[in-house]
């Protein structure tokens, strides 16, 4: 079944065109990879689904309704989303802000009750950062802020996730500690997670399929086999790439190819 | 500590604490002045064991106690406007004076001053009139670009100071009546004019302390960004409009009652923020009463610190404002 459907799809950043007639399907319980050059039009496409750009043209369904019927409560409990980042101008602890996760499920005081401290409490020991309830967010270190976020997301009951970048910044251990936990997260909740990515070797190992966006437009969907060439990417990028098999499961692997090797291949 | 109790019962405790700082506040505004230091005959007074026609019952009655509500009044107003720029705009030192806000109203106060307003709703309008406009041009600053930094948003706020300044020394130039002398010293924050048949005014104030109250929770939502809070269920642009229509128009409406007062806003959302944390559930109470209790207290500094006459409260909140603003400022670059 699709959680998303997207046709046609326009969207601008005030006068500038950012992406084009974009159509893409999303399956329930897919883990779906955003791939795609600087400025491809990724982080806008996440933006979109979340409405949190307007959509110049074409039409978007969540869940088998329009997007635009949807109030932002009625999404929020559908529908989360992970930013890159927060702002940390005036921080909450972790508890704190993972229990703002409940908030479009409670009313306008957003008194949270005894379930809902529980809720907060699965989150935090699901990701990992219970020990933390307490601290500051502005004290904690880019892989933990990330897990914080990623459980008030959690918190939040959605039935799809959407992620920018989530692994941007983090050395390759917390890339994966990141990266299972959303392929957990998928696998025990059943949550389509939606992510953006630029890094094509975790989009290769982790995702069901790959969009991958170029100059606004889709490049290509499918799975990282058929999407990961060294000729499409190539074009794609403006950069040589070798793309061979992982020993671990025969997904492709990506690799750049420096001037100086260029002569090799 | 405080976290650990459940938000119902820390609502609880900050209110009691903070109502009874400002009980005795109100005490300490009433009992204290040039004619007469009298705790114990002020207990009389209020209580009405003493002689309701003494001269210290009426100084007390119809001279303290109006000057104590109205400062109260506009210490709640201007620190519960600081506490909301703030999280709107995501910049611990966003407060309505720096912004230019309370400039712009006390350019169109003035304006209708000489135009020969009354003072309400007269004056209070012409004071809103001005105060959006000015919160339009501010706004309308940042919102066009998004790389704007927060200190640009502060130098924008000066510059409108400034400009406000130069119109209001204008219009004072052109002017050649004996209202020169009190437009000068309302211009630095004076509490002084205050009387019983102005407080009825002030009354409009409570219900927008309830929609600011009403709407603490998607202002904890708006700390973490716009986006983020969008996504959490919250349409941000309605509430940015609310709530900036609505302090706007409270701090319009105690700017026309008390001039240009510096700084509340700083100062007391961020002691308390620091005793308190970020949560706007108790912050917004606690701005209230505290701010009503700080400035009380500055204002008996104004009152009794000099030797004869008084000072403008704008004296005092300044110089324990800016001082303040700066240690923040430079502890922000410090952060960056």
């Amino acid at each position: 079944m699709q959680v998303i459907s997207v046709e046609g799809l326009t969207l601008c950043y005030g006068k500038r065109q950012v992406l084009q007639d974009i159509s893409m399907q999303v399956h329930r319980g897919e883990f779906y990879l955003i791939i795609g050059p600087n400025g491809s039009g990724k982080t806008s496409l996440l933006k979109g689904l979340a409405n949190l750009l307007p959509v110049a043209h074409g039409r978007i369904e969540i869940l088998g309704k329009a997007l635009t019927s949807y109030t932002r409560r009625q999404l929020a409990r559908k529908l989360a989303v992970v930013p890159q980042q927060i702002s940390l101008d005036f921080p909450f602890s972790v508890a704190e802000t993972v229990l703002m996760g409940r908030a479009p499920h409670l009313g306008l005081m957003g008194i949270e009750g005894a379930a809902d401290h529980a809720l907060a409490r699965e989150a935090m020991h699901f990701t990992d950062v219970a020990h933390l309830a307490d601290r500051p967010l502005d004290q904690l270190s880019g892989g933990e802020r990330q897990r914080v976020i990623i459980a008030r997301a959690l918190c939040q009951q959605p039935e799809i996730i959407l992620l920018d970048e989530p692994t941007a910044s983090l050395d390759p251990a917390h890339q994966i500690q990141i990266m299972d936990l959303m392929e957990r997260f998928r696998v025990e909740k059943g949550t389509t997670v939606i992510m953006v990515s630029h890094d094509l070797n975790l989009a290769s190992l982790y995702g069901d399929r790959l969009l991958l966006l170029h100059n606004g437009r889709v490049e290509m969907v499918g799975s990282p086999d058929e999407v990961l060439t060294a000729e499409r990417l190539g074009a794609c990028y403006g950069c040589a790439m070798l793309v061979e098999k992982n020993s671990l499961g025969q997904m492709p692997r990506v690799t750049p190819i420096p001037q100086k090797y260029s002569q090799v291949v | 500590m405080l976290n650990n109790l459940r938000l119902g019962v820390r609502l609880a405790l900050v209110t009691i604490v903070l109502a009874g700082l400002l009980a005795i506040s109100f005490l300490l505004g009433m009992g204290i002045g040039p004619s007469g230091n009298g705790i114990s005959e002020l207990l009389a007074a209020v209580f009405g064991s003493g002689d309701p026609q003494s001269v210290f019952s009426v100084i007390v009655w119809k001279i303290r106690l109006p000057r104590v509500i109205l400062a109260a009044a506009v210490g709640s107003t201007l620190s519960l406007g600081g506490l909301v720029f703030q999280a709107l705009l995501r910049n611990p030192l966003a407060e309505p004076y720096i912004l230019g806000i309370s400039g712009g109203s006390a350019v169109g106060a003035i304006g209708g001053m000489l135009l020969g307003f009354s003072p309400f709703p007269g004056m209070a309008l012409a004071a809103f009139a001005g105060s959006l406009l000015i919160l339009l041009l501010v706004v309308g600053l940042i919102s066009g670009n998004t790389s704007m930094g927060r200190d640009s948003l502060l130098l924008g706020g000066v510059m409108m100071n400034a400009f406000c300044g130069a119109i209001i020394m204008f219009l004072i130039s052109i002017t050649q009546t004996s209202e020169v002398h009190q437009i000068l010293f309302w211009l630095m924050g004076d509490l002084s004019m205050s009387g019983l048949d102005r407080l009825p005014v002030l009354l409009a104030l409570l219900p927008c302390f309830a929609v600011v109250f009403a709407l603490a929770k998607p202002l904890n939502l708006l700390l973490a960004g716009r986006e983020s809070a969008a996504s959490l269920g919250i349409n941000v642009r309605r509430l940015t409009m609310l709530l900036l229509l609505v302090t706007t128009c409270m701090v319009s409406l105690v700017v026309c009652q008390s001039g240009l007062i510096g700084f509340v806003g700083l100062v007391i959302p961020h002691v308390l923020r620091l005793l308190l944390g970020p949560d706007h559930r108790l912050l917004v109470p606690a701005c209230i009463l505290g701010g009503a209790s700080y400035l009380i207290l500055c204002d008996l500094l104004a009152r009794t610190l000099p030797n004869s006459g008084e000072m403008p409260v704008g004296i005092v909140t300044a110089l324990i404002g800016a001082p303040l603003f700066i240690v923040l400022l430079w502890r922000s670059r410090r952060c960056q």
